[in-house]
C-alpha cells in the first residue's frame, strides 16, 4: 500500500465499524487510531477492549459505537478475554456448532492495561500462542483516570503522578519499550505504528491480523489532553514523534527488524518536546539527557535491522 | 441401584465435568483443587474429552478467559480454592452481571493468614454477594450430580447466570467414594446442547459490557437481583427433573430427624453427614433435636428455610467463617436476618467451628448443644458468638 499513497485513499475500506458520535476529547489520536484498526480489519473481527478511554467513550449503556462484536470485562485482562473467545470459537468450530470463515480475534487496551495492570495476562496470552491480535493505543499515560504515569509515559514528562516538582522534574524513568517485549515472546509479527501515518498502520493491522499465532502492534496515540497541546496538533506531533525518532515506526515479522518510514535525518528532539505542555519545565540539560538516549536507541534499532539469520 | 465405583471425589468431578461436553476449560492449579484440573488436562490430551484447556498463568485469566469463552457461546468451566479465589475476585462479580453461565467448582479452603491449605468456608463467604448461583455439596455423588446441575441451571436461557458449586476441600476432594456415573444417555437427556442467549457473532454484533452511567445503573442492578431471585424456581425445576433421572432428589434445604425437633443443627457442605450423627445420638438420649441443611445459599431460600426449621425454639448455626468483629458466623448472620420479625422467632447461636481443617466430631456438636442448652437461659445476642475449642 505504501507504493501506491496518492491512491491508497481510495482502496480503503468505506464503512466504519466504530463509528462517529463517541465521546473522546477533540484531536484524540487514540480514538483516531481506534477508527483505523477497525477500518482495517472489517467485519469479520471480535474486540475484547481493557477498560480506559476508548471503552469508555465508545460504550455508554444502552449506545456503542461498535459495528463488530465488542466485549469489555475490566482493566487488566483484555488478552485473557481473547484467548477465551478465540478457544471458544476454536472449539465450537471443530465441535461443527460454528462455520470457520476466518474470524479476525482483537485484543485492545490503552498503555497502562498494556505495559503495567495487564501485562501478565498479555504475557501468558502470547506464550499460550492463542491466534489473536493485540494492540496497545499509547498515549503514554493513564488518561481516563486523569493524566497519571505509566511504565510507558516517556522520561521528563510531567503527569499528574509523575509532576514537575521543585525537585523533581516530571517522570523519572524511560518508557517501558513494550514492542521489544512482545518480541522477546517469540511473537511472530510485531510493529510499532502511529495514527499520523494511517497507511502504514493499517497495512501492519492487516499483516498482523493474517499472521498466524500471537501478533502485537503499539500504536502511538497523541492525547492532547494529557500531552497538553492544542487539538489541531496531535497528527503534525505524532509525526514529529517519528521525525525525531522518538518513536520510529518499525515491523518485526519473523524475528527480522525492518523500519517501515524511514527517516534519512533525524530532527532534534527539541522540536518534538518543545510544543507539549508536559515537557514546558524541561531544562537544557534534560533535554540533551533525552536527545542522547533517542540516538543511541535509534542506532539500536538501526542495528537490528541489519542482521540477519 | 446401578453399579458404584470407588473413585477419588474430584476425579469423579472432572469426569462429569468431561461428561457433560464442555467446550473450554480455564484453570490455574491451587491445593485442593488441583486433582480436579489435572484430570481434566488428562482427559483432553487423551482425546477422551473435545476442549479446548487453556492453562493460564493466573486465576484472574482464568475468570477472564471464562468471560470471553462463555460470551462467544462456548460451555465453560474452572475451578479454583482459596487465594485463587481472591485473586479472581474482581471478575467473578463481573460474571455475573454479564450473565455469563459460567461453572465454577470452589473446592473450599481457608484463606490466608496465616497460610492454610485445609478446609472451611471462608473462601466462598468472602464472595456471598458476588452475583452467582450458590449450592453446597454435602457428599461425592452430590458433586457428581450437580455438575450437570449447575451447567443445566447456569444455561436455562430462563436463567443465563454462573454457577459456583461449592465441595469441601480434602473432606470431599480427596477422599474415595462410591459414585453412580451417569450414562451418557442420562446425560444428554438432561443437559441440552448450549445455546446461549446472546454470543458475540460477526453476523449478529453484540457490545457486552457497556459501562452504566449513574441514570442506568441502579435499574441494571435491579434487573440483575431480579434474575438471581427468579433463577429459583427454574433451580427447583432442575433438582425435579435430577431426580426423575437418577432418583436422588436434591431441595434448597433438607432435614434429617427435624419433624417435632425443639432445637434444630444449621449446617451447610460436609459437616452436615457428622452432625446428623451427633442429633442420632442425642434423639436415642430423647432430646428433641434435628437438623437442617442447606444446600442453596443463593438465591437465599427463605420460605424453604422457615418451612424447614418449623417449630423448633433454637437453631444451632454452624459456621465455619469468621466476620471480624462483626456478628460472629455470615450464615448465622443470614438465618437471624431471616427469622426477624416472624411470629415465635427462634433463638439462634452460633457457633465456629472447623476452621483450616480443625477436626470436629459428634461429641463437639453434642457439647455445643449442651452448650445452647446453658446459653438459651439467659438473652442471646447477634454478638455472642462461640469460636469453638478454642485451646486456652
Ligand atoms: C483494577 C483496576 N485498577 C484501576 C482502575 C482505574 N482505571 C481505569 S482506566 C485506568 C487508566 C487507563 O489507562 P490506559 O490503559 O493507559 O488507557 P487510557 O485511558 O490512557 O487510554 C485506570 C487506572 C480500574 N478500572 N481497575
Ligand atoms: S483524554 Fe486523551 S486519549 Fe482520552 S479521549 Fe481525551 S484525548 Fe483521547
Ligand atoms: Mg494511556
Amino acid at each position: 500500500m505504501e507504493a501506491l499513497n496518492v491512491y491508497a485513499a481510495r482502496l480503503l475500506e468505506k464503512n466504519e465499524y466504530f463509528t462517529p458520535g463517541h465521546r473522546a476529547c477533540q484531536g484524540c489520536a487514540e480514538a483516531l487510531a481506534v477508527r483505523l484498526v477497525a477500518k482495517a480489519l472489517g467485519r469479520n473481527v471480535m474486540v475484547a477492549s481493557a477498560t480506559g478511554c476508548m471503552e469508555i467513550i465508545s460504550s455508554p449503556l444502552p449506545f456503542t459505537n461498535w459495528q463488530v462484536p465488542w466485549i469489555h470485562v475490566a482493566f487488566e485482562n483484555a488478552a485473557a478475554v481473547i484467548s477465551g473467545v478465540e478457544a471458544a470459537y476454536k472449539a465450537l468450530a471443530r465441535k461443527g456448532r460454528i462455520k470457520d470463515r476466518g474470524t479476525v480475534f482483537l485484543g485492545m487496551g490503552g498503555d497502562g492495561a498494556t505495559t503495567d495492570i495487564g501485562f501478565q495476562a498479555l504475557s501468558g496470552a502470547f506464550e499460550r500462542g492463542h491466534d489473536f491480535l493485540y494492540v496497545c493505543y499509547d498515549n503514554e499515560a493513564y488518561m481516563n483516570t486523569g493524566i497519571q504515569r505509566s511504565s510507558s509515559t516517556p522520561f521528563g514528562a510531567s503527569t499528574t503522578t509523575s509532576p514537575a516538582g521543585k525537585k523533581v522534574a516530571g517522570q523519572v524513568t524511560w518508557k517501558k519499550n513494550m514492542a521489544e517485549i512482545a518480541v522477546a515472546h517469540n511473537v511472530p509479527y510485531v510493529a510499532t505504528a502511529c495514527s499520523s501515518y494511517p497507511f502504514d498502520l493499517m497495512e501492519k493491522v492487516q499483516k498482523a491480523a493474517q499472521t498466524p499465532g500471537p501478533a502485537y502492534v503499539h500504536i502511538l496515540s497523541v492525547c492532547p489532553t494529557g500531552w497538553r497541546l492544542p487539538p489541531n496538533k496531535a497528527i503534525w506531533i505524532g509525526r514529529l514523534a517519528v521525525e525525531t525518532g522518538v518513536f520510529p515506526l518499525y515491523e518485526v515479522a519473523d524475528g527480522r527488524y525492518r523500519i517501515t518510514v524511514h527517516v534519512p535525518e533525524l530532527r532534534p528532539v527539541e522540536e518534538y518536546l518543545k510544543p507539549q505542555g508536559r515537557f514546558r519545565h524541561l531544562t537544557p540539560d534534560l533535554t540533551a539527557q533525552i536527545q542522547e538516549r533517542v540516538t543511541k536507541e535509534y542506532r539500536k534499532l538501526v542495528a537490528k535491522t541489519q542482521f540477519t539469520y | 441401584m446401578r453399579k458404584r465405583t470407588g473413585i477419588e471425589v474430584s476425579i469423579a468431578a472432572a469426569e462429569a465435568v468431561g461428561s457433560a461436553n464442555v467446550d473450554v476449560i480455564a484453570a490455574y492449579p491451587i491445593t485442593p483443587q488441583t486433582h480436579i484440573v489435572e484430570h481434566l488436562s488428562e482427559l483432553v490430551n487423551n482425546g477422551e474429552l473435545d476442549a479446548q484447556f487453556i492453562p493460564v498463568e493466573s486465576e484472574h485469566s482464568a475468570m477472564s478467559v471464562c468471560c470471553g469463552s462463555s460470551a462467544a457461546g462456548a460451555r465453560t468451566f474452572t475451578c479454583t480454592s482459596s487465594q485463587g479465589l481472591a485473586l479472581m475476585n474482581e471478575i467473578v462479580f463481573i460474571a455475573a452481571t454479564l450473565r455469563l453461565p459460567i461453572v465454577m467448582i470452589l473446592a473450599n479452603r481457608s484463606l490466608s493468614g496465616p497460610l492454610s491449605i485445609w478446609n472451611d468456608h471462608t473462601d466462598v463467604m468472602s464472595i456471598r454477594d458476588c452475583g452467582w448461583i450458590q449450592v453446597f455439596a454435602e457428599t461425592g455423588q452430590e458433586v457428581y450430580d450437580h455438575v450437570m446441575f449447575a451447567f443445566k441451571v447456569a444455561e436455562n436461557p430462563k436463567v443465563s447466570l454462573p454457577v459456583i458449586l461449592n465441595m469441601d476441600g480434602f473432606i470431599l476432594t480427596h477422599v474415595i467414594e462410591p459414585i453412580e456415573f451417569w450414562e451418557p444417555e442420562q446425560v444428554s437427556g438432561y443437559l441440552p446442547t448450549f445455546k446461549p442467549v446472546n454470543a458475540l457473532d460477526p453476523d449478529r454484533p453484540t457490545t457486552v459490557g457497556a459501562f452504566g452511567l449513574p441514570g442506568i445503573f441502579t435499574e441494571a442492578k435491579k434487573a440483575q437481583d431480579m434474575a438471581l431471585i427468579e433463577s429459583k424456581p427454574e433451580i427447583i425445576k432442575a433438582w425435579e427433573e435430577l431426580g426423575q433421572v437418577t432418583g436422588r432428589h436434591y431441595r434448597p434445604v433438607e432435614t434429617h430427624l427435624a419433624e417435632g425437633a425443639e432445637t434444630v443443627f444449621l449446617t451447610m457442605g460436609s459437616i452436615g453427614q457428622t452432625v446428623a450423627m451427633a442429633v442420632e445420638t442425642l434423639r436415642e438420649r430423647g432430646e428433641a433435636v434435628g437438623l437442617v441443611k442447606l444446600r442453596l445459599w443463593r438465591p437465599f431460600p427463605f420460605e424453604e428455610l422457615r418451612r424447614a426449621v418449623g417449630g423448633a425454639k433454637r437453631i444451632i448455626v454452624i459456621d465455619r467463617a469468621i466476620s471480624y468483629g462483626g456478628t460472629g458466623g455470615p450464615v448465622a448472620s443470614e438465618i437471624r436476618a431471616a427469622f426477624y420479625g416472624e411470629e415465635n422467632m427462634p433463638v439462634v447461636t452460633n457457633f465456629l467451628c472447623g476452621l483450616a481443617g480443625r477436626d470436629v466430631t459428634p461429641d463437639d456438636y453434642i457439647a455445643m448443644y449442651q452448650q445452647t442448652r446453658r446459653m438459651v437461659a439467659g438473652r442471646v445476642r447477634q454478638e455472642d458468638y462461640v469460636i469453638y475449642g478454642v485451646r486456652e
